[in-house]
């Protein structure tokens, strides 16, 4: 017990869920934007299979992160426009849509990384010049000393790679985005009664095409983070329904940007815990096997999802293609 | 307040000759003296002017040929019966469809108005049946949609708020504007409509339906409103089937008929009769219906204390007791959403009550003993439910198919574990000939026939089982003129057939045209019995806004 609790190790748990966290909270606003306008986004988890799988093969080839990340941020984009075409241009249904989308984005990673690669769909390792790796915030020495904050800020929040911090700013973006500007009324509109934004003289397939957009390019960066951040490749099937998670975590969030930050945050914890808690003797119960640690987080999200998410009012217009002539 | 929100591009400068002639009353005079004569109106630029305007959707021709001249600083009304063509008219004039044919003028030169930028840049406003606004934003947020001014909100709000703050001191129509929409009542949420025309500087402004969710009270305040803003030189064009309407407001009136303009006149010049004849193109006699003051026979409805909250906890239905008697007609009166429509679903057996009974044709109903709808068929009470999409029949259903909804267990209708779709299509058949369903071909689609004919077969099937108590929810909602005729004679019948019957209507005069007794219902309480005899208008509208402590 002694060793769960120890200042250190809630450091690095936390530190954990930062890391973890990273790809759900950029997914979840990813899926705030598509779904605030109406448009239903399972494929957050093809698009961000595919980014990450895109990321990883550019990444080996021109061994520049930068350019892994701008070409998994059209790919992801392409995938946006392919759902867009689907259900807003030809007005399809958003579910079947973005599930082809993700098993497209799972067969086809596998088959072109084994024709590219011959690695059994892995892209090769990466060096560290092609990633983008953890550095140290400025000042983060002088403020060491200071007690609680200091180590807090150096272990928790400082030594992370640089998609983290784009993850953590995207989510007050996101917020100033949907709530102070322009576009986030329209947006909010869209979403609620495509017919008023209609009727107010703004197109509303203009409109859901940016906001599908947006989403490509945040799922684009998560996908990014997964493959050349966080690990070193691209291996087959690396989202692991993370993209699910997200979405999961932005419903509970109600489609709000801080309410699924916190609920990004939780599942992270969970998951962070779980690796944690692995071989760790728990007091009464003893060691507990490491498959149903394992299963926690998704055990708690279908509970949590089940009973604690009260009343998720989905803005109104989600799902329904907008039709205009009768 | 004009330069505070001019909008850039494509708005065009707010209306100065209509603001000069408010301070000017020769011009004022000379202006309604030139409206009063036809042959001068060339001289007067107009405001619209519709040529040769055509519009079909597949095989129905919506509009045919269509010429319209509405001169400026009037009240034009288009009359026509529900499918005669006026909103798509109007959704043609805003952008909303586009013609096929024909040309429109606004103040004199061709306008080419392809979506309802164009029609706003061109100066129309349009205040929708069907409200279109956004349930969860502010009133501010409303009007700020679609005319913003810059990317970031904060200045454009400020504006807004400034010139809404103008508007509605200039208009005495003051809405609170950081209220979300969705909880304003009907009235205001109209008001928020008309804001958002005149923030984007409407010139012209069209109005469909206006009053058909308003009380008679609020209804006066919108015209007292449009008067305001005629005065001012604002060009309204004002859609309703409502006949007295056109007369009270209007300058001039158009009549659509099945697609094409029968006549166009001023409103001076003509009275209501001949209003309806034109619109349904044929006389119609006014149904004056005997009433039926002491019925004498049993109660078939009886309600005691009646309490339903819905799944919200609001109370919806607030301790309610009346009764029905058989062979009378007690109709309820309200503004909709004042828990009538609640009332008639736990009536049906729909839902159940939360407190209270009620005893329907002998059965007892409380909390606690639930009948559901189809037994309740089964003891004799019948149910013409107010929405007759979405629980009266299905759309993609045949008529015949449709006819016998909830029926369908019956013997006649079935041959071991199949359907006799040959007898079911035959009493269909017969169905349609009593009650003049047109057209009467029990193959076609529910969704096929218009909203009277759908009506009259729910009615037909509904009827056909002389039930003993009868509950109709808005029997002619939607519904055109000839349809109505047949539809409340039906009624009447039925009742003359001692069964009971309770009316629910948000159409005031088909409340006092039908029912003997009549119950206003305010925010889920009776507020008021008045005998069908001698209610009055007025009283009941100020019993609608619960405006009359004493009736309750």
């Amino acid at each position: 017990m002694d060793s769960l609790l120890n200042a250190q190790t809630v450091l690095s748990t936390l530190d954990a869920t930062l890391r973890v966290s990273t790809p759900l909270i950029l997914c979840a606003m990813a899926g705030l934007f598509s779904e605030r306008s109406g448009i239903i986004d399972i494929s957050l988890e093809g698009k961000m299979l595919s980014a990450a799988f895109a990321a990883g093969t550019l990444a080996a080839i021109t061994g520049s992160a930068w350019i892994a990340l701008a070409g998994a941020i059209v790919t992801s984009i392409l995938l946006s426009l392919l759902h867009g075409f689907a259900c807003i241009t030809n007005r399809g249904d958003q579910v079947v849509s973005g599930l082809a989308i993700n098993v497209l984005a799972s067969g086809l990673t596998i088959v072109l990384g084994i024709a590219w690669f011959s690695q059994g769909g892995q892209t090769p390792a990466l060096a560290s010049d092609a990633r983008f790796m953890p550095f140290e915030l400025p000042l983060i020495e002088s403020i060491a000393q200071i007690p609680f904050a200091g180590p807090f800020m150096q272990s928790v929040i400082s030594g992370h790679n640089l998609l983290v911090y784009v993850a953590l700013f995207a989510v007050p973006i996101t917020w100033w985005v949907v709530y102070k500007t322009r576009f986030g009324l329209q947006l909010r509109a869209v979403g609620e009664n495509p017919l008023a934004v209609d009727t107010a003289g703004i197109s509303v397939s203009r409109l859901r095409y940016k906001a599908v957009m947006t989403a490509g390019i945040l799922c684009g960066i998560a996908g990014t983070y997964l493959a050349i951040a966080q690990n070193a490749a691209f291996a087959r099937e690396m989202t692991a329904g993370q993209g699910y998670i997200a979405l999961a975590a932005m419903i509970f969030g109600k489609w709000r940007p801080v309410p699924a930050l916190l609920a990004c945050l939780m599942f992270g914890f969970l998951d962070a815990v779980s690796i944690r808690l692995q071989g760790v003797a728990l007091p009464g119960i003893g060691e507990v096997p490491v498959q149903i640690i394992q299963a926690l987080p998704y055990v708690l999200t279908v509970v949590l999802l089940a009973g604690f998410i009260g009343k998720a009012v989905a803005p109104k217009a989600i799902g329904v293609p907008f039709v205009k002539e009768r | 307040m004009q330069d505070k929100h001019s909008q850039g591009e494509g708005i065009r400068p707010p209306r100065s000759d209509a603001n000069h002639s408010k301070n000017n009353p020769d011009l004022q005079d000379q202006r309604s003296a030139i409206e009063n004569t036809e042959q001068n109106k060339t001289n007067q630029p107009l405001a619209i002017e519709l040529r040769k305007i055509s519009k079909r959707f597949g095989q129905v021709q919506a509009n045919n040929n269509i010429d319209l001249q509405v001169q400026r600083g009037t009240v034009h009304g288009i009359v026509g019966e529900n499918g005669a063509g006026k909103s798509t008219l109007m959704s043609i004039l805003y952008g909303f469809y586009q013609a096929d044919s024909g040309e429109i003028l606004i103040n004199g030169s061709p306008a080419n108005i392809k979506n309802s930028r164009d029609a706003i840049s061109a100066g129309i406003g349009m205040v929708h049946q069907h409200f279109m606004l956004v349930d969860t934003f502010t009133v501010l947020e409303n009007v700020l949609l679609g005319a913003e001014q810059s990317a970031v909100l904060k200045k454009s709000a400020d504006n807004a708020r400034q010139a809404l703050q103008h508007l509605s001191d200039e208009y005495q129509m003051s809405v609170p504007l950081d209220t979300l929409t969705g909880e304003l009542p009907v009235g205001q949420q109209q008001r928020t409509e008309i804001l958002k025309a005149l923030y984007r500087n409407a010139e012209i402004l069209i109005l469909d339906e206006p009053t058909g969710v308003l009380t008679p009270q609020e209804a006066d305040q919108l015209f007292r409103v449009l008067q305001a803003l005629k005065e001012r030189g604002v060009t309204i064009i004002l859609i309703t089937h409502k006949l007295r309407e056109i007369m009270d407001i209007t300058d001039n009136v158009s009549v659509l008929r099945m697609g094409e303009i029968v006549s166009t006149q001023r409103t001076a010049d003509t009275n209501i009769a001949e209003l309806a004849e034109l619109m349904v193109g044929r006389k119609l006699q006014t149904q004056h219906f005997n009433k039926v003051e002491h019925p004498n026979g049993s109660n078939g409805i009886e309600v005691h204390n009646l309490t339903v909250t819905d799944d919200r906890g609001l109370t919806r239905v607030d301790n309610v007791s009346f009764e029905v008697k058989a062979g009378e007609i007690v109709g309820i009166a309200g503004v909709a959403g004042n828990g009538q429509s609640t009332l008639l679903r736990v009536l049906a057996g729909i839902e159940p009550p939360d407190s209270g009974s009620f005893i329907i044709n002998g059965r007892t109903v409380d909390a606690q003993t639930h009948v559901n709808p189809k037994e309740m068929r089964e003891i004799g009470v019948q149910h013409v439910p107010e929405d007759r999409l979405k629980l009266g029949l299905i759309k993609s259903f045949t008529a015949a198919e449709s006819s016998v909804l909830g029926y369908q267990n019956r013997r006649r209708f079935n041959w071991r574990v199949f359907l006799n779709m040959r007898s079911i299509r035959a009493a269909c058949k017969s169905l349609m000939q009593a009650f003049d369903v047109r057209p009467s071909d029990p193959k076609l689609k529910s969704a096929s026939f218009s909203g009277g004919n759908q009506q009259k077969l729910i009615l037909a099937r509904e009827l056909d089982q002389s039930p003993s108590v009868l509950l109709v929810g808005q029997p002619t909602r939607g519904v055109d003129i000839g349809a109505i005729e047949l539809i409340h004679k039906k009624i009447i019948d039925i009742r003359d057939a001692n069964c009971a019957v309770l009316l629910v209507s948000v159409e005031l005069d088909e409340i006092m045209t039908l029912s003997d007794r009549i119950i206003v219902m305010f925010e889920g309480r009776i507020v008021g019995t008045v005998s069908g005899k001698d209610a009055d208008k007025t009283t009941l509208g100020l019993m609608m806004a619960n405006a009359m402590e004493s009736a309750a």
